[in-house]
Formats: structure tokens, C-alpha cells, sequence
């Protein structure tokens, strides 16, 4: 399983990576991994507001349907279109794979995340 | 083993014909003086051009590949996949209840009537509660009306602010996207390590907002809440409502009573626990059910009785109307009746009892071979895990295709969420011990081939008509019909 350096990680396995004042985030290796193949994404609507943890998005594999929650609050800059006819790149490249950018209103939310470390530790103990 | 079928319209051969009409009498008439041009067609239409005995016997085929029931063992957690026995179709084909209409006077068909008030009563025995509407076409169709009728009884009592439904992480998923379509906000709580709503995370999130918890008891994981009179107590005394979803009912049918654990409404699932066919096998039925403060909300009309004779009452103003057309799927009501009264008040206990008993036999002896979930007394169904297969490379999906090879349908897999690798499996009361032995052998022989021979298990199912699907691609590039080359 891999696992980036320098980018944030959430316990319901997203990732985010700021860039300037925009947070991008997708779903992790460990994620796509136990999700399966993707077959379906739905995304926000430019422009949408959320609060931090809220679900904003849903991720369809052909085992299971699960909600996406945005990490971090804030207004939705961008979804990722491509994902509506390539859904399987977040099997194939997970980090590459960007959900949505989001306007990062509040950065000290970023402390709630995790470091790519502390991650790895807390895959593993989901593992047992 | 029998190869992959062509499709009908690839049998066809020009100017093939299964019929043969006479000679027309009428005149013949130019079309595009009746009908627009743009609505016209400029080739004729690609049918299939068969002989009669060819149609037949491609039909005839395909609704042998069914599995069903009536053709093999089909362990489905959480879908009380139980024989349908036949008597019950009979008894609905009775002409009085196949000929009548539901337009027709209520004087002509006072047995039907007579049959509803009846079931309504039986139900409302069976679980504990005031009244029962049959209208709901199906389970989740249940659950939306009795949200409903929640949202109207705390609408009537100025508590519009009341907003928030709690639903357990292991619930069945129509159970937030009901109580979304409502309006609710679905407010979900955690499960605990013995697989039981957590009572301290409970706790936390019931509030003046809560309009309700929905809740299966025994739960998806095939338990029973052991604290339900507490966990009613908490929403209770928030002035909240408790649901019973039905789909659990059969273990506990004619031993407890939702209405005496405190639920306020409940929906049954006649084509799960009261033995009417499921899913393809015919439409189903989700009556809902309520207690006293709550029948005024319920949809119209309802069956009352004056002297003698039964009628419709449709002088209901508080009534959330009607949520279908006429009186539900009447005739899955008629089956579901004879089946409550061929069993009478012992069997529908025997039906329950030996539906635990199947099950606990299942869990016993398959829980050394694959990694169980909650080792303990289970109720209808138990949970395994497939974690200990996964480490040789076999997931889940492989054992249950795998099971494919052996003429069985595979449990549901991959639910509950809150077990990795699930197996939810529920054999219901109606299997024989040999047919369970059988399964037993089966699952063992799977284990063992996850260990020794893994390839044989990811690459099932070997006998089957086709092999293994493509499932992703099926769902990312569905093909959903056939399409000529030319």
C-alpha cells in the first residue's frame, strides 16, 4: 500500500494536498484498495459550500456505495470532471486522482489531519 | 455444462415467421395521411424472425438458468429467502379474489374486505401493534410512509424543529435514503464491539431534535438489542418516535413483540418473513403498522366493520393519503394470510425457532473455518468474515463465486459495512439438516482451497454458464441492448 509523503490524511481515508490556498483532495491507495473497482462518482457543484466532515460526494465501487467527506470547509473551486468517464483512475492512481479543489477558508482545520506517519500507523491498526 | 446462449435476434433468419394471418378484409390505407411524417419510421423495425417452436424453446431455456428457491439452497442474509409454499398461490387464485375489481361496490366484495380487516388484525397480534394500512408495495416503500407518518404526527405537535432521524451503522441502507427522502437529516451511531448499538454513543446524539431512530431488532448482524427498553426510554423521553424495520422479524416472530419493545411504527416485509415470493418472483408488500396515537396519520382508506358488513373509511383528515393506488398488492396479501393461518399461533413460533436453530447450527460449524464476526448466540442469520482467506489472496467475492460451482446462491456479501470481508448468511427455517450439511461441506471445501489451491477460488465459477464477469466494466460501460451491426 502506498502512502505520499507531504500531504494530509484523514481516518475515513482521504487525502489532501495544498496548493497556494487550495486544497485538493481524493481518496487513498488504502481506500480505493477496499473499496474495489469504481464504477461511479458524484461530485459537488462549483461554487457549494461545506463545513469540515461534511459528506459531499459519492464514490460507487461494485462492492459498495460510500460518501465522500471533504476534510476541510470551505467553497468547492473545482471538481474533477474527468473521474464522470474515468471513474477507474482512482484505482489506478489514487494520488494523481484529484476529487475536488476546495477554497481553504480555516488552515488550522489542516491540524486535524494527519501526517502521512501517523497514517500509516493508523492503517495498520484498522488492518487488525 | 451448457454454453453461452445466442440472443434471440441472433437466431433470426429473414423471412422466418411464427404466424400466419388471415387475409385482410379492410382497405388498405396510406399511413402518411393519418400520421405525421416525423413520426414515421423509414425501415422497418429489426425483430427477431424465428419459428414459433425456436421462440419456445429459446424461452424455455432461459427460465431454466433461474436460481430460485424451488432450485437450490439460497442462504441470502437478511432477505429470509424461505420456500414459498404453493398452497398459498392457490388460495390466491381463487376467482372471488382473482375476479373481482377494486372499483367494484364494497357489497359485492365484502370477502376481501373481510380478509384485509382480518390481516390487519393478525398483524397487529403478531407484533404488538394498534393498526395496519397494506398499502406500501414493498419494504423501503414501507419505511417512507411510516417516516411519514412521523414527520405528520410531529408536524401536528408543533415540533417541525424535530428534524434528525438516528440510524445504526450496520442499518439496511434504504433506511437513511428513506428517511432523506422525508426530508430527515439521518443522524448515523456507532455499533459497539459485540455488534449492538452503543448505548453511550447513543447517548450523544439523541437531542430535542430527534424525531426518531430506526432500528431492525434483531439487528443486521443477526443479534438482538438487548437494550432496546433502555435505547426506547432515551428517544422516548426526547419526545422522539421508534421504527421497526421488518426485515428481521422472522426470528422473533411469536416469541416477542416490537409494540412491547416500544416501537412506534413498523413495517413487515410479507415477501420475507410471511412466506410470499421475493424479489422476481412477484411483486411484494410492505404493510405499515402503528400504535393507537398513530392510526389517524395512517394512509386511507382503512377497512372498519359496521355490524356485519365492511367498508372502506376514507374519513381520515389527519391521514397522510394514500401512497398507492387502491389497497397495495392485494393479492400478495391474500398469500400472506393463508400463509399466517396454515401455520396458526404454534407454527408461526415453530417458524422462528427453527429458523435460530438453522442458523446457529450454520455458525457453529463454519465458524472454525472462516473468521466469525460476533461469537455468540445469533438470531436468524450471522456474519462471517472472509479475513482469513483474504490473507492468501482470496477475497470474499471469490468464495462466493465459488459457490456458484455448487448450485448454491451466495450469501450477501460485503454488508454489513461494519464487517470486513462479510458473508451474511441466512439459511431460514424451511432448509432440511442434510441440505445444511451439505452446505457446510461445501464452505469447508472452500476454505481448503483458499489455503492450498487459491487460483481455483479467484478464478471461479468454473461450471457455470459463463465464467467470471467483468462486473466494473459492466457498470462503466453497460451495454444495455442489443444493437444491430448494420
Amino acid at each position: 500500500m502506498e502512502i505520499k509523503e507531504g500531504i494530509f490524511y484523514t481516518e475515513s481515508h482521504e487525502w489532501v494536498k495544498v496548493e497556494d490556498n487550495t486544497a485538493y483532495i481524493g481518496i487513498t491507495d488504502f481506500a480505493q484498495d477496499a473499496l474495489g473497482e469504481i464504477v461511479f462518482v458524484e461530485l459537488p457543484m462549483e461554487g457549494e459550500e461545506f463545513a469540515q466532515k461534511e459528506a459531499i460526494g459519492v464514490i460507487e465501487s461494485v462492492k459498495a456505495v460510500s460518501d465522500l467527506y471533504v476534510p476541510v470547509g470551505g467553497e468547492i473551486l473545482e471538481s474533477n470532471e474527468d473521474l464522470y468517464d474515468a471513474p477507474e483512475e482512482l484505482n489506478n492512481a489514487p494520488y494523481e486522482s484529484w476529487m475536488i479543489a476546495v477554497d481553504l477558508a480555516d488552515e488550522s482545520q489542516l491540524d486535524d489531519l494527519m501526517s502521512a506517519e501517523e497514517y500509516e500507523n493508523f492503517c495498520k491498526e484498522e488492518e487488525e | 455444462m451448457r454454453k453461452e446462449k445466442d440472443l434471440i435476434f441472433e437466431m433470426s433468419k429473414p423471412g422466418r415467421v411464427a404466424f400466419s394471418l388471415p387475409q385482410d378484409e379492410l382497405e388498405e390505407i396510406d399511413l402518411t395521411d393519418e400520421i405525421p411524417a416525423k413520426y414515421l419510421r423509414d425501415e422497418d423495425p429489426e425483430l427477431p424472425e424465428v419459428s414459433e417452436l425456436e421462440a419456445v424453446r429459446h424461452f424455455t431455456e432461459l427460465s431454466t438458468r433461474n436460481h430460485g428457491v424451488d432450485s437450490g439452497f439460497y442462504p441470502l442474509g437478511s432477505c429470509t429467502m424461505k420456500y414459498n409454499a404453493k398452497v398459498n398461490e392457490d388460495v390466491a387464485r381463487l376467482a372471488g379474489f382473482t375476479a373481482t375489481h377494486p372499483l367494484q361496490d364494497e357489497k359485492m366484495v365484502q370477502g376481501n374486505l373481510e380478509l384485509l380487516y382480518q390481516m390487519d388484525q393478525m398483524l397487529s397480534e403478531i407484533t404488538g401493534m394498534d393498526r395496519f394500512n397494506m398499502q406500501p408495495a414493498a419494504g423501503a416503500h414501507g419505511e417512507l410512509t411510516g417516516l411519514m407518518i412521523m414527520k405528520a404526527y410531529h408536524k401536528q405537535n408543533g415540533n417541525e424543529d424535530k428534524n434528525e432521524i438516528i440510524v445504526p451503522d450496520s442499518a439496511h441502507g434504504t433506511n437513511p435514503a428513506s428517511a432523506s427522502m422525508v426530508g430527515f437529516k439521518v443522524v448515523e451511531v456507532e455499533s459497539n464491539k459485540e455488534g449492538l448499538v452503543d448505548l453511550a454513543a447513543l447517548k450523544e446524539v439523541v437531542s430535542d431534535k430527534t424525531a426518531g431512530l430506526m432500528l431492525t431488532n434483531p439487528n443486521t448482524v443477526g443479534l438482538f438489542e438487548e437494550d432496546i427498553l433502555e435505547i426506547a426510554e432515551l428517544i422516548h423521553d426526547e419526545g422522539g418516535l421508534l421504527y421497526y424495520d421488518g426485515a428481521n422479524l422472522n426470528p422473533i416472530m411469536g416469541q416477542v413483540r416490537p409494540g412491547d419493545m416500544g416501537f412506534d411504527v413498523i413495517h413487515l416485509n410479507l415477501h420475507k418473513t410471511f412466506g410470499t415470493p421475493h424479489g422476481g418472483g412477484g411483486p411484494g408488500s410492505g404493510p405499515v403498522g402503528v400504535k393507537e396515537e398513530l392510526v389517524k396519520y395512517l394512509p386511507k382508506p382503512l377497512v372498519e366493520k359496521d355490524g356485519a358488513e365492511y367498508y372502506f373509511d376514507y374519513d381520515l383528515p389527519d391521514s397522510i393519503g394514500k401512497v398507492r393506488s387502491y389497497y397495495g398488492n392485494f393479492g400478495v396479501v391474500v398469500k400472506a394470510y393463508a400463509y399466517i393461518l396454515a401455520l396458526g399461533a404454534e407454527g408461526i413460533k415453530q417458524v422462528s425457532e427453527d429458523s435460530v436453530l438453522n442458523a446457529n447450527y450454520l455458525k457453529e460449524q463454519l465458524k472454525e473455518h472462516y473468521a466469525l464476526a460476533y461469537d455468540r448466540i445469533c438470531k436468524h442469520e450471522f456474519v462471517l468474515s472472509g479475513k482469513k482467506q483474504k490473507k492468501n489472496g482470496v477475497k470474499t467475492l471469490d468464495i462466493a463465486k465459488r459457490l456458484l460451482d455448487f448450485g448454491v446462491h451466495p450469501p450477501t456479501i460485503y454488508f454489513p459495512l461494519i464487517v470486513d470481508e462479510a458473508l451474511m448468511i441466512e439459511p431460514t427455517e424451511t432448509e432440511t439438516v442434510e441440505t445444511l450439511d451439505q452446505f457446510i461441506e461445501t464452505m469447508i471445501q472452500i476454505a481448503r482451497e483458499a489455503e492450498e489451491e487459491p487460483e481455483k477460488v479467484q478464478q471461479a465459477p468454473h461450471n457455470t454458464v459463463v465464467g467470471r464477469l467483468d462486473e466494473a466494466t459492466a457498470a462503466r460501460k453497460p451495454k444495455l441492448r442489443w444493437k444491430s451491426e448494420k
